[in-house]
């Protein structure tokens, strides 16, 4: 038996990695020249990347934030930087930039489409964290700041101070006590961003939601007697009726004997972003009732209605939405009653909500399809009827399976109100561009309307869209 | 479903005004207190809005003129601003009571459309611009050139004529609008562009080197651009005729924004009486006050005050008078007796 | 339904049109039937009177008058002499065009950003990233204007192509020069391609006014018959590799199947190519490709192509790994991986969000307008609209063609979609 003469006892201290193994030369080697296919790839990024940066920066060195005209910001940038030389000229936007947000607007006004953009995220709040106190609460507070930043901007008056604060105070304390409640806020926005943008007397939207009213006492008072769907169709017929005939004298007569309104704004005086907001956010609003039931009815097993719905959503789908904006300008006159003229914002709304009413019920449809067909037996086994089985059940579902492409389906519409241009609305990238560049002192302009809108876009687009992707990580309740 | 009370309100009130379309359109204009008016999306001189939203231009300012005529106010007019090919529908429809959107008067739009063109503001021509240093100086030698042109009016088809009757070629870019035509012809993706005279003119002025640019003597066509008004109503069309004569005759007579109060307290000449409403029912024959044409001079002066105040010699644009001067002067712009 | 044996007999009443569950979907129906033929003729009705208030008609007629305008880009002959449904041919030959190259492009780039994306290169995956992030998220629209101003700003003008005797002289060249062999030239106007023409073409065929060129039917003869023989000969090759395991060497007999026909035929026809040349203003001959076209193309394939990559990353991403580590394992590389194994798979799950895609680039041709290319939308809705002030049946009728577009591309790829999923399981 020999003895060992060494047995080393410890561990050798561990050496540095070799210098193509460490740090920054590692990790250059692993993600930018990892094999000769991916070196060239990483060259020709790099190039990409060169051109382009020398190709603009100059002239975003030699922007120009302070000139009257086109011509005198050509002037300092040639006196700057020599002749020849191109740089932005950003005068323009400095100059022009509310009409690229709120049309012709007038500027007095201007707190009454903000407060309705900064409430806009205090309705749609319970709709994505029902009862959920903390949220609530979060949202409350963000929308409070933005708006506080923004009226005292926009130099509101006293009232909007103090129509500002007893809402958020009021809803804020709702939210602590009963934060189920706050549905209530979702369900008169809508009347009350009608209010705030085109203002007049607050009796005409009130009246109007009396029809809701109306509605739900009638389907109430008659269920008992005549079973749920004769007592629906009772009440529609009866909130028709009163939208028909009451509502307008019922309005006017109150608004004459309490006069309580806005300074009216007319709807050509919308234009820039605050036009495509409106027209989107409108549109998608009104597309989710229509959209949901032409997905129903898509299912359906009643084939006539089934047809309907199939050539409806088939025939929208299957047009550019150019053609049906121009349908909204040039052909609506030939369908409706001859003498029949409204707005061609309304209008052009009309017809973006059918567009994107089509678009949602096939998103909704996907949504419906993706729900295993046990959720369908199980509420038919409770014994649901079809209507109580939609609302309890299945829609709940379907529509949370649904909500990335519903937001995605909003960003694409939101884009799409560009096109309103072409029937001669104000909208945000050609319209304002448009009776900017007809202004003699920027004819010429180019480049800088278009990126300028086009970095709000892309803001507005890209925070949805990561939203949205946040929301489906959330909303994911299944287990992969 | 609760959100459709929006569209059942805004339905609903609609209606109601949509109704008045259909009577005869002085009353609906009065009844609704203002004036709408179809305007050019944005035309430089002719009509576009201002920073703060005000509508300025020539054809804004007969608008105008008519608004104070009927409703004594010049500010109470609506513009709405219609395309290439939304402007005759919205005329069409009832959407705009009067379009003053410097469409040529032809034959086929004032049958076929179903519309009325009332007068002649402004008398124009299709010419072409080229750059100097192309060494062009008629439109004969533009064989083969590329030529941009805005789609969407008359200007395509007296193009087509032209080239062919001359028997030379030509390749048309088509292009949107007038800034856009002129961003091409700048960057050289053009030889030569057309469109009105007028246009032409106005584009070369807001050229950063104007003095290389030609406007070639040819006037291919005649473009009698004027206001428009729905077939069918004689009186509204009447209404806008005679405003705009009456801004005629203050020419002539020399009745202008600033004079006209002193003029109708001292005038002697009978027919500045009617025309000022001292004398005469003229302007109830028409079914309107007395002073109406007095309220339309006053708001926005007579034809050669528009006329300078918006294109004339002076401003950026720089137009001559040329064939829209007095026919006293040599130029078209004649108006029938006040009587 | 097993209840509904259950129920008693009972007579017939009125209420059981609502209540009963054996009634009510055809009491339902009906009303909804009625409703929908009420809403009709209430439409009709309307549109019947204000036709006639305005003295119009409700006719086609219009469509075999003089057009009178022209056409910057026309693949069939048209001048303005032609009458206003050769506009519309035009125009819808033009829309289809666009639509058929863009989608093409937008799959090529889609595809290549989409699988560039998962990329382990950090520089060309962030690259890739941003790219993706810009077109989504802002308006086509914008792209169409900017891809636009770019070709029309930064390309040189014709005359720079001039070599004048000064400059000869002095021994300078031109500003420009032609590409690809001074065969393709590119200016601010459009790019300027050669043409093929031949010495001895075979005339045309008249078919009742529509004239269809026999040299196109030859060449079309031809490459069929080669495509096919050569399918022959491949089959006869796998079918001897199944036999005997060995596969014989066909790439040179595939190679001279396909091409040697072809080129005797162009030699036979006298084929040559038309260059184009600075003659005048403008370069002459070979055929002029429009920015108004270029730009679009680039545009609607740039901008798809963003929504194509993500669809493929999502479809590349929804095969599970074990897959890619399962050809690993058999020792294939990366790129045959992919080729192999991965993209065929993710086929499957691409295939009918891209339907929807290429369904949204062909409606996105209309955008057009906004560099007035002169397509469907340009012609009948746009010129001949404006001519003729006939907006109710020029609306009708191009919604009616671009309906039937969208129903024959969804059909079609429908179709394919159907042989892929079934040969994928």
């Amino acid at each position: 038996m020999t003895k060992a003469s060494y047995v080393r006892d410890q561990m050798l201290p561990p050496q540095a990695p070799p210098v193509s193994e460490a740090g920054v030369v590692k990790w250059l080697r692993e993600n930018l020249f990892s094999g000769w296919f991916n070196t060239i790839l990483t060259l020709v990024g790099v190039v990409v990347i060169y051109w382009l940066v020398a190709s603009a920066l100059p002239w975003w060195l030699n922007s120009v934030w302070n000139a009257e005209s086109l011509g005198q910001c050509r002037e300092i940038v040639a006196a700057t930087a020599g002749e020849g030389a191109t740089g932005a000229c950003w005068a323009m936007i400095r100059e022009r930039w509310h009409q690229f947000i709120f049309g012709f607007y007038p500027p007095d006004l201007w707190w009454r489409p903000i407060m309705a953009f900064g409430l806009l995220f205090v309705a749609l709040a319970p709709v994505l964290f029902s009862g959920q106190r903390r949220n609530l609460t979060a949202i409350l507070g963000a929308a409070f700041a933005f708006l506080l930043v923004t009226l005292y901007l926009a130099g509101a008056p006293m009232a909007a101070w103090v129509l500002v604060l007893a809402l958020i105070l009021g809803l804020a304390g709702l939210a602590q006590a009963m934060p189920g409640k706050l549905l209530w806020f979702t369900a008169i926005y809508p009347a009350l961003c009608f209010w705030l943008l085109w203002g007049g007397s607050i009796w005409s939207p009130v009246a109007a939601m009396l029809g809701f009213v109306v509605m739900g006492v009638a389907y109430v008072a008659l269920v008992g007697r005549m079973g749920p769907t004769a007592s629906a169709i009772a009440g529609v017929v009866l909130a028709a009726l009163w939208w028909l005939i009451l509502d307008v004298p019922v309005a006017n007569a109150i608004q004459s004997a309490i006069p309580f309104g806005l300074q009216p704004v007319a709807s050509d005086q919308f234009g820039g972003f605050l036009l495509a907001i409106t027209i989107g956010v409108t549109a998608i609003t009104f597309s989710l009732p229509i959209g949901i039931l032409l997905a129903l009815g898509r299912q359906s097993d009643m084939l006539i209605v089934k047809t309907l719905c199939v050539g409806f959503i088939e025939f929208i789908r299957g047009v550019p939405l150019i053609t049906l904006l121009f349908t909204a300008s040039l052909l609506l006159q030939y369908f409706l009653p001859p003498g029949t003229n409204f707005d061609i914002i309304l209008r052009v709304i009309i017809l973006v909500t059918l567009f994107a009413a089509a678009y949602l019920a096939e998103v909704i449809r996907g949504g419906l399809a993706a729900l295993p067909r046990g959720q369908y037996e199980a509420a038919d086994a409770l014994g649901l009827d079809y209507w109580r089985a939609q609302r309890l059940i299945i829609l709940p579902q379907a529509l949370k399976i649904s909500i990335p492409a519903i937001v995605s389906t909003f960003i694409g519409l939101f884009k799409d109100t560009t096109l309103v241009a072409f029937v001669g609305l104000m909208d945000p990238l050609k319209g304002v561009t448009q009776i900017v560049r007809a202004d003699i002192d920027w004819k010429g302009i180019y480049w800088e309307p278009y990126i300028f809108v086009g970095v709000i876009f892309f803001v507005i687009c890209f925070g949805m869209s990561r939203y949205s992707m946040y929301l489906e990580r959330k909303l994911k309740t299944d287990h992969r | 479903m609760k959100k459709s009370v929006f569209l059942g309100v805004v339905a609903a009130t609609t209606m109601v005004a949509g109704a008045a379309a259909a009577q005869a359109t002085l009353e609906a204009v009065k009844a609704r207190g203002e004036l709408i008016c179809g305007s050019n999306t944005g035309l430089t001189g002719f009509g576009a809005p201002d920073a703060s939203g005000n509508w300025t231009g020539f054809d804004v300012d007969l608008c105008r003129a008519v608004a104070a005529a009927v409703l004594g106010d010049a500010t109470k007019v609506k513009f709405v601003p219609t395309t290439g090919e939304t402007r005759f529908t919205a005329l069409q429809s009832g959407e705009v009571d009067l379009l003053v959107r410097n469409s040529t008067w032809t034959l086929s739009r004032d049958t076929e459309l179903a519309l009325d063109f009332v007068a002649v503001n402004y008398y124009d021509g299709q010419g072409f611009m080229v750059k100097k240093d192309l060494g062009v100086s008629s439109a004969k030698e533009l064989d083969g050139a590329t030529v941009c042109i805005q789609t969407g009016t008359t200007t395509e088809l007296n193009l087509a004529d032209f080239f062919k009757q001359n028997n030379i070629s030509y390749q048309p870019v088509t292009v949107a609008d007038d800034s856009e035509a002129q961003r091409q012809y700048l960057a050289g993706a053009c030889d030569a562009y057309t469109t009105d005279a007028s246009g032409l003119a106005a584009s070369r002025a807001t050229m950063p080197d104007a003095e290389n640019h030609v406007i070639l003597p040819e006037i291919i066509s005649k473009e009698p651009l004027g206001p428009v008004v729905r077939h069918g109503d004689s009186n509204w069309g009447d209404i806008v005729r005679w405003t705009y004569f009456a801004l005629l005759i203050a020419e002539e007579k020399g009745v202008t924004k600033a004079n006209v109060n002193e003029v109708a307290a001292s005038t002697t000449d009978e027919e500045v009486k009617r025309l000022l409403g001292l004398s005469g029912d003229m302007g109830a024959k028409i079914g309107l006050p007395n002073e109406a044409f007095k309220n339309a001079i006053a708001a926005v002066g007579n034809y050669g005050e528009i006329f300078a105040a918006n294109i004339g010699e002076g401003t950026t644009i720089n137009l001559a008078r040329g064939l829209n001067a007095l026919w006293t002067q040599g130029g078209l712009q004649y108006a029938p007796p006040f009587r | 339904m097993a209840l509904a044996s259950d129920v008693p007999k009972e007579s017939f009443r009125l209420s059981m049109l609502i209540y009963d569950t054996r009634y009510r979907s055809i009491t339902i129906q009906i009303f909804v039937l009625v409703l929908f033929g009420l809403f009709l003729a209430w439409l009709l009705n309307n549109t019947a009177q204000n036709l006639a208030t305005r003295g119009k008609e409700f006719n086609f007629g219009f469509l075999w008058q003089r057009a009178g305008y022209d056409i910057g880009q026309q693949l069939i002959p048209y001048t303005n002499d032609s009458n206003h449904f050769r506009a519309l041919l035009v125009g819808l030959i033009n829309t289809l065009v666009v639509a058929i190259i863009g989608c093409v492009l937008a799959t090529v780039i889609g595809v290549f950003v989409g699988v560039m994306r998962l990329s382990k290169n950090w520089l060309v995956g962030r690259l890739m990233t941003v790219y993706v992030e810009m077109f989504r998220n802002v308006p086509l629209l914008l792209w169409i204007l900017l891809s636009y101003v770019i070709l029309s700003e930064t390309t040189p003008q014709p005359r720079d192509f001039r070599l004048t005797d000064e400059m000869a002289a002095a021994g300078e060249a031109p500003a420009a020069s032609m590409i690809l062999f001074d065969t393709v030239a590119v200016t601010n106007r459009g790019t300027n391609v050669p043409s093929p023409l031949f010495d001895r073409s075979l005339g045309t065929l008249d078919l009742g006014g529509m004239s269809i060129s026999l040299t196109l039917l030859a060449y079309i003869a031809v490459i069929a018959g080669s495509v096919w023989v050569n399918r022959r000969i491949l089959a006869a090759a796998r079918a001897q590799q199944e036999a005997t395991g060995d596969r014989p060497v066909t790439w040179w007999k595939s190679l001279a199947v396909l091409f040697v026909p072809v080129i005797a035929l162009s030699a036979a026809l006298g084929l040559h190519l038309e260059i184009p040349e600075l003659r005048g203003f403008n370069f002459q001959g070979g055929i002029l490709v429009a920015h108004s076209f270029t730009a679009l193309v680039i545009a609607l394939a740039l901008y798809t192509a963003a929504f194509i990559a993500e669809i493929v990353r999502a479809g590349i991403l929804a095969i599970s790994r074990g897959q890619s580590e399962a050809a690993f394992a058999l020792g294939l590389r990366p790129g045959r991986t992919m080729n192999l194994i991965i993209l065929p798979q993710a086929l499957r799950v691409i295939i009918p969000p891209l339907i929807s895609q290429y369904l949204n680039l062909t409606k996105n041709t209309s955008l057009g307008i906004a560099v007035s290319y002169l397509d469907l939308r340009g012609t009948l809705g746009g010129i001949t609209l404006n001519q003729t002030g006939r907006e109710l049946e020029c609306m009708l009728l191009m919604m009616l063609i671009y309906l039937t577009i969208s129903l024959i591309i969804s059909a079609v790829m429908n179709l394919y979609n159907k042989s892929v999923q079934i040969k994928a399981r």
